[in-house]
């Protein structure tokens, strides 16, 4: 540390904390940075499942101003836009720092303090469930939350509030890929880390824009081509990845099932098979066989609208491989086959013998930050802490033990997100807390979800901005962002990484782990929720989770704080963690095998007809988080993508530009036309990221997969229209007294020139 | 040829603009990205491709060469600089005079900004943050070394014909391996690859 910096300030640094030129080998002298006492702490992106590494530039005055990148073994320094821009969240104009409130959605909010608040939320708990019964409130987790806090709201739920109804938003990101897993293997997380990807020699990504949705991810992709891999790219759309792809299918939307039963199919004809990895480790495999029999690549081509001879070249090329991968996201999971879309690209791992190697394996692409880590302790509506069963005795005996409850005292599973909503409208559940999450954009067919939302009686909010959901609450508490606490995520990989405080919270925010235990505290149970910190809390998972499958217990904070992060399962302090499963060719089932399953495709559950003969699909954009809660205010990213467009083959006869109406069975919206060729012509899509009037998902369809429960956003039926003049888009809601929304509020730059209405025209040209 | 630079491969852009907002971030030009991404078959695929200052070494950098207020200099070591504060007059000269469409002027403040190869962290060993962040290194910085052990088989080019006029650069791009007699991307035809003359 140069002698000219200030010491750092010890109740805020985190151990590994710098000073800004020590990261780069600077003298410091030279460096006006220290001369102002700046520090870097190292933590990661509060983004997506890649957790990049960071280090977030600390001022004198112990505020988060800038970011520096970081030589973690995730991202060897690499970051995407959301990534670089975003500190400029912790400190931003919009953040909320009282507490909001009112008793009937017709007033205004007005600023209470936190006694107020508390005391309303816990009347109205206590005023809905005396008339309604419990399961009459519900509670709504977030996937972005550290995993400190989603074990708690899961324990908030069934302790506190003694509901049933516990989901939260992961039901909407890769709950299908889980249930494939949990399904096939016995445990639910990807196979292998991303650094296995540098060993294979042929990748398949299905489904997944990584160029926008991982950006990060792709150095892997690339490193491996540089050895000479092969890429295949299952996608309607020629993404920036499917682009550079040895084998781009483009298939039509909701068609993945068949696809990859035909390629199955192919490589069983083509005696591609590893036979002795079938009879040692796996059951099931003579009905997949004699299923995917019937899907011949011609049924295939038919099907999916490509050409047959795509399938016998996927086939060949996968199974030909010496070692192979598959890597999937949402484009197979969002869908109401979704699990079973899973479950064929694990049959035909599974049937080239291609698990548990260097370089032969499985992955699912997670979206949100902590989407793998935030399903895993509980507050997801079955699942106990430890991946354990809420239905099954002997995993419920073990928990209420911890929590020191009776085992009757403990709810049964409740309902999915997208379920809970149908329950507001039908009055089942009169009262809802919120934490983290934004349905309002998130969540398919709006006009359903705010017609659910609409009925709550009560409805109180967690968040840090105030999001469209948040502003249809009657309470709203302001809470820490991730630079103001700590707490890990486990990322894509299952490997679990620590974040740390960065900077003290605005006046007026709490954690999300203090309120939870000041409410548990007014509802009579303060005593199991002794918790100052995030400490505490993860010291009680560590217990929660020891002896199963997703066992935490050998993890520790300083072990995280000396590592680049450990890969669960980690029974032990001294156990080095588990990057890569099935190693040893044996899975977490009892009978430690891989569970092949049947699967026969079917098609979408919005019919095409002659009024909506084309399919819609949905997806991400690489300058925008999910609901863009938190996106959409960062200058810089906005000016990236202003707005949301719907692209289109040029077979149309649309003008670039030029204002095209969507219309669904639940709605219509007026996009700009991205005129490409990088799209089907049978398909549209709309990247999802914004409210109505431009919202994708008032026209996605509310269908659900039967056992995971997510929701089809990517297939439902359309049709488009010439349009007049294209929607506003509304800017995102602000807070009582604060500043209206100009989206170059934190930028420090000057207006660009306009871009081209879809964000992709020449980006700062002068 | 060249020794630490950055290497352009368009081949590995997804269009992110990473590079875009690392560039604001950098303390030199704080606010303001020096980077140009362009779409360059925008309607028949999503390419991108990024474009740095190309630090042009000879004929001595035409926006330097043009500079009535020599306001422009160019380092010891090749590193073509942004205007000086002091001496720019605004007058656009070297936005008319750079062939691949570099600096900028901002008009209200009658000053020149350009990419500076984030002279304030190369002086010191650091890679520029564009490079630094690019997650697919499109922007690679380092030496041609560096990048063929990385990459075997890159050939890498850095003289481009405009008409009849050849001017080499500092910066350099990645060409692909069967296509060296092409245009790079941007449609520069190339006369060098990995140092060897393929004009013609
Ligand atoms: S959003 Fe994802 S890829 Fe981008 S910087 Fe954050 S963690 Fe990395
Ligand atoms: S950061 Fe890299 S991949 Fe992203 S736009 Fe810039 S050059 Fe392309």
């Amino acid at each position: 540390m140069s002698s000219r910096s200030l010491p750092l300030d010890p109740s805020i640094a985190p151990p590994g904390t710098r000073n800004f030129r020590d990261a780069g080998g600077i003298p410091a002298d030279q460096w006006h940075a220290d001369q102002n006492g700046e520090t870097l702490v190292p933590t990661h992106c509060c983004f997506c499942g890649v957790q990049c590494g960071m280090y977030l530039r600390v001022n004198r005055a112990g505020k988060v101003f800038g970011v520096e990148p970081r030589d973690h073994d995730i991202n060897r320094m690499r970051l995407c836009p959301k990534g670089i821009n975003a500190y400029q969240q912790v400190n931003h104009p919009d953040r909320l720092t009282a507490p909001l409130m009112r008793r009937s959605r017709d007033e205004p909010f007005r600023e209470a303090s936190w006694e107020e608040a508390l005391d309303f939320t816990v009347a109205e708990i206590r005023r809905i469930q005396g008339a309604h019964g419990n399961d009459a409130f519900g509670l709504l987790g977030g996937a972005s939350l550290f995993s400190e806090k989603t074990y708690l709201v899961g324990k908030f739920g069934r302790v506190a509030l003694k509901t049933r109804h516990v989901d939260y938003n992961g039901r909407l990101c890769m709950v299908s890929a889980a249930g494939a897993n949990k399904l096939a293997f016995g445990i639910d997380r990807a196979g292998n880390p991303f650094s296995d990807i540098l060993l294979t020699d042929c990748l398949l990504i299905a489904g997944s824009n990584v160029g926008e949705c991982f950006p990060v991810m792709t150095q892997y992709l690339w490193g491996a081509r540089d050895r000479g891999a092969t890429l295949i790219v299952v996608d309607p759309r020629e993404t920036a990845v499917a682009r550079t792809a040895d084998i781009h299918v483009a298939l039509k939307p909701g068609t993945d099932a068949a696809f990859f039963n035909a390629v199955l199919n192919v490589v069983i004809s083509e005696g591609l098979t590893d036979e002795q990895f079938l009879a040692e480790h796996t059951t099931g495999w003579d009905e997949v066989r004699s299923t995917v029999a019937s899907y011949t690549p011609e049924r295939a081509a038919d099907i999916c609208g490509i050409p047959a001879s795509q399938v016998v070249q996927v086939a060949r090329t996968f199974a030909g491989a010496r070692r192979a991968m598959a890597w999937h996201a949402r484009g197979i999971e969002h869908h109401s086959q979704g699990v079973e879309n899973c479950l064929t690209v694990i049959n035909l791992c599974a049937a080239t013998g291609n698990l548990g190697k260097p370089g032969a394996g499985y992955g699912t692409i997670t979206g949100q930050g902590n989407g793998q880590g935030g399903r895993e302790h509980g507050q997801k509506a079955d699942l106990l802490p430890g991946g354990r069963s809420i239905t099954d005795p002997e995993h419920r005996r073990q928990i209420c033990e911890i929590w020191g409850i009776e085992e009757s005292e403990l709810p049964s599973a409740g309902t999915s997100m997208m379920e809970m909503v149908w329950q507001m409208q039908r009055q089942e559940i009169r009262g809802l807390i919120g934490i983290c999450n934004n349905p309002f954009v998130s969540l398919p067919n709006y006009a359903t979800v705010k017609a659910g939302y609409d009925c709550l009686e009560f409805h109180a909010q967690f968040d840090f901005f105030l999001s469209e959901t948040a502003a249809n609450a009657h309470v709203v508490f302001p809470v820490t962002t991730w630079a103001e606490d700590e707490g890990v995520m486990a990322n894509a990989e299952a490997r679990v990484v620590k974040h740390n405080k960065a900077q003290e919270p605005p006046g007026g925010v709490r954690t999300d782990t203090w309120v939870m235990c000041q409410l548990a505290q007014r509802l009579g149970v303060g005593d199991k929720f002794v918790f100052p910190g995030s400490r505490e809390v993860f010291e009680e998972l560590r217990i929660a989770s020891a002896g199963t499958v997703n066992d935490y217990y050998g993890i520790t904070y300083e072990r995280l704080e000396e590592s680049g992060g450990i890969s669960w399962p980690c029974p032990s302090t001294d156990h080095p963690g588990t990057p890569r499963l099935f190693e040893d060719g044996q899975t977490f089932h009892p009978d430690r095998k891989v569970h092949m399953q049947v699967v026969e495709w079917h098609p979408p559950m919005d019919p095409y007809d002659e009024e909506h003969p084309m399919s819609l699909t949905t997806g991400r954009t690489v300058a925008h988080f999910l609901s863009g809660n938190q996106t959409r205010r960062l200058g810089a990213l906005v000016e990236q993508t202003p707005r949301p467009w719907v692209e289109i083959h040029p077979s149309h006869g649309f003008r670039n530009g030029a204002p095209v109406r969507v219309v669904t069975r639940r709605g219509s919206g007026v996009f700009p036309a991205l005129v490409t060729e990088a799209i089907r012509p049978d398909t549209v899509f709309i990247p999802y990221h914004w409210p109505v009037p431009t919202a994708a998902n008032a026209l996605t369809i509310d269908a659900l997969d039967p056992r995971s429960k997510i929701p089809e956003y990517k297939v439902c039926a359309c049709r488009i229209e010439a349009a007049e003049r294209i929607d506003e888009v509304p800017a995102p809601p602000t807070g009582p007294g604060r500043q209206a929304y100009p989206a170059a509020q934190v930028s420090r730059t000057d207006p660009l020139p306009p871009t081209s209405p879809q964000g992709r025209g020449t980006a700062e040209r002068s | 040829m060249m020794g630490r630079t950055i290497f352009i491969d368009p081949g590995r852009c997804i269009g992110c603009q990473a590079c875009v907002s690392a560039c604001r971030e950098c303390d030199s030009h704080r606010g303001k990205s020096m980077i140009h991404l362009d779409y360059p078959d925008e309607g028949h695929s999503v390419a991108s491709l990024p474009t740095v200052c190309m630090h042009c070494e000879d004929p001595v950098a035409p926006c330097a060469e043009v500079c009535p207020a020599d306001a422009i200099l160019v380092t010891a070591d090749g590193v073509v600089q942004q205007a000086d504060t002091t001496r720019c007059i605004g007058c656009a000269n070297c936005v008319n005079a750079c062939p691949f469409g570099v600096p900028k002027i901002d008009l209200q403040a009658k000053l020149q900004m350009k990419c500076n190869l984030c002279y304030d962290r190369t002086a010191y060993g650091l890679a520029p943050m564009c490079a630094t962040v690019c997650p697919t290194g499109a922007l690679f910085y380092g030496t041609l070394e560096e990048l063929q052990a990385e990459r075997p088989g890159v050939q890498v080019a850095d003289s481009f014909t405009f008409g009849d006029v050849v001017v080499s650069t500092g910066v350099a791009m990645v060409v692909p391996a069967d296509k060296v007699q092409w245009p790079v991307p941007g449609g520069l035809p190339i006369v060098e690859v990995n140092g060897k003359d393929v004009a013609r």
